[in-house]
């Protein structure tokens, strides 16, 4: 088991190295020319002040919450159903969440505050639908018909999606709604950062806060429970908590996959299981993940390319690079 | 100073059901502070039902379990994970927690909600390992120990609870001889201090080995319950087992063998 004060210098390390990465994305970017500003600029040139200040911080702090959300959600899911193939977009959660944002923008209102709320019922909903499916199969260990049920209700999440694109007005509606089956940031403003902050700060919060809790509620219920617990209340408020930052991160950021799977497992490789320190771990790395892969996506070429093919793109490889790793263990 | 660990079971009836038949019905029996007393019957016969049912995980439909006297329903869930260990059959960990990490697990009773083990918990475990000689698998990961290892982690998990009351799934079915010893001794040295213990066992031999009082039971009745010199025979086994028992001396020690010939 890693130590304690090695624990400590490895957070250290990562927190200063999450911040060197938030300091240089601001940076990062195409205007003045491609790449890179020069830090200077902000004192000579107003506009890239003001680039800076209303459109890049915005952006780039919505992407660190999208990372922390999402990888501490992941790392939660696969505790709380004992489960490391688990991630939000596995159970419903994603594609849920994505059918709420289009029905509102289809049949109630694009309001932000109406879509997160559509967004985090429905991911709730898709997660809710996921575990009561897995638990009335009759065949296969609990991982596989978790995994399963996960896949049948996100597809059916997913055709619900393909029927409002369907129904959508192609000029005004779907364009938005293509925009969360394939995840991006592009213009993310302050007031909409603002309006997402409560859920997303709260649902880390609680993770946060729980995360020592959340080893307990990784074992069989009756351990569990002989050990103080109340296994069901305590699981369901620690996914309530993650849920609702990943829907709410989702109501603005749409469908970002690979980061809630593959996040947790580096942790992990880093800090071992327990989830006092895998918690904290998953959110940096998430983070800076989410914010490197941000930096890509609106930088590397004239376009914005979506965050999410490049998440899924750098997740799949770092997936493939663990599991034929010879050092890495998976127990399933 | 920490009071006794007694247990009184009167006149308890468990059902899961209201249409089945009773799984429990009418048990009656006191165990005393610092007694083993092995749950005794083949597999299936409902006897990790009646360690949940002590343990407060289910609610008997009638009669009552005392713990010092006091109705289960009286104690908080906290006061009962403080006085109450359990250590189940099989724990699936699908994560590769240390054996520090998991043994730290067994503090939950003493932290709040969202407290971090302090280092007074630490030293806890540090003591629990060193007294059940573990010390040198603090740093290994559970799920590469042997089945022996494994075992004592699971047991040394729950002491970590500072429980009066240790309940045992079936803690010796899936150890060879020595490791069972092993086991069985601490168990023994737990009683001398006070723990009161009980645990489930198909084995009857288990049963003679450590315990003073045995529950018989089969399909889900309790067959006879008491101090084990009155409860060991061979009809009551017979009974149990539903195949011919004798229970016969060597050196003072009952053993139990099958009376039959295998042809």
């Amino acid at each position: 088991m890693p130590q304690r004060s090695r624990l400590t210098r490895l957070f250290w390390l990562l927190g200063l190295t999450l911040l060197g990465v938030l300091v240089v994305s601001i940076f990062i970017g195409r205007y003045p020319s491609p790449y890179w500003m020069s830090p200077s600029l902000l004192r000579e040139d107003e506009l890239a002040r003001r680039l800076v200040l209303s459109l890049r911080l915005p952006r780039i702090l919505t992407a660190l919450l999208m990372g922390m959300s999402l990888s501490s959600a992941g790392a939660v899911l696969q505790m709380i159903f004992r489960n490391p193939l688990v991630e939000p977009g596995f159970l419903g959660v994603s594609q849920g969440a994505a059918f709420g944002a289009a029905l509102s923008i289809l049949w109630v209102g694009s309001s932000p505050i109406i879509m997160e709320i559509s967004a985090i019922l429905f991911a709730l909903m898709g997660l809710m639908l996921s575990y009561f499916l897995a638990r009335r199969m009759r065949h296969g260990s609990w991982a596989l018909r978790l995994i399963l049920s996960g896949i049948a209700v996100s597809a059916l999440f997913s055709a619900g999606n393909g029927i409002m694109k369907y129904l959508a007005d192609p000029l005004s509606q779907l364009p938005e709604i293509t925009f969360w089956m394939l995840g991006g940031l592009w213009g993310m403003t302050w007031k909409k950062l603002l309006f997402i902050s409560p859920f997303v700060i709260v649902g880390l919060l609680i993770v946060y806060l729980m995360r020592w809790r959340l080893n307990l509620l990784s074992l069989s219920d009756e351990t569990a429970f002989s050990l103080g617990t109340a296994p069901a209340r305590e699981r369901t408020l620690l996914l309530v908590g993650a849920v609702s930052a990943t829907a709410a991160i989702t109501a603005v950021g749409g469908i970002v996959g690979w980061i809630g799977l593959i996040v947790p497992h580096i942790a992990r490789r880093i800090f071992g299981a327990n989830a006092q320190y895998t918690i904290p771990a998953s959110m940096m790395i998430g983070g800076m993940l989410t914010v490197i892969c941000d930096n890509i996506a609106r930088a590397l070429l004239p376009g914005e390319i979506p965050l999410g093919i490049i998440t899924s793109l750098l997740g799949a490889l770092a997936f493939l690079a663990l599991m034929i790793s010879p050092k890495i263990k998976m127990r399933i | 100073m920490k009071t006794p660990g007694i247990i009184s079971l009167s006149n308890l009836t468990f059902s899961y059901d209201a249409n089945l038949q009773d799984a429990i019905s009418d048990l009656s029996l006191e165990i005393p502070a610092g007694s083993i007393a092995a749950i005794l019957g083949p597999n299936g016969a409902g006897k990790s039902t009646l360690l949940h049912i002590i343990l407060g995980m289910l609610a008997p439909q009638g009669g009552q379990v005392l713990l010092d006297g006091k109705n289960l329903s009286f104690y908080s869930r906290r006061e009962m994970s403080r006085l109450v260990g359990l250590v189940p059959q099989i724990e699936h960990i699908p994560f590769e927690f240390s054996v520090m990490e998991y043994i730290l697990l067994g503090r939950a009773p003493y932290m709040g909600i969202l407290q971090m083990p302090s280092d007074e918990d630490y030293q806890t475990v540090s003591e629990i390992l060193r007294t059940l000689k573990l010390t040198h698998l603090a740093h290994r990961v559970v799920l590469d120990l042997s089945g022996g290892e494994r075992q004592m982690v699971l047991l040394a998990r729950a002491l970590a609870q500072q429980p009066r009351i240790l309940l045992l799934d079936e803690p010796t079915s899936h150890l060879d001889l020595s490791n069972k010893g092993h086991i069985l001794r601490i168990l023994k040295d737990l009683a001398e201090q006070g723990v009161t213990v009980i645990f489930t066992t198909h084995d009857p031999y288990t049963a003679v080995l450590s315990a003073q009082y045995l529950i018989l039971m089969r399909d889900g009745n309790i067959l006879d319950s008491g101090p084990i010199e009155q409860v060991l025979k061979a009809d009551k086994l017979t009974s149990t087992y539903g195949v011919p028992v004798r229970v016969v001396k060597v050196n003072g020690h009952s053993v139990i063998l099958l009376d039959q010939t295998l042809t």
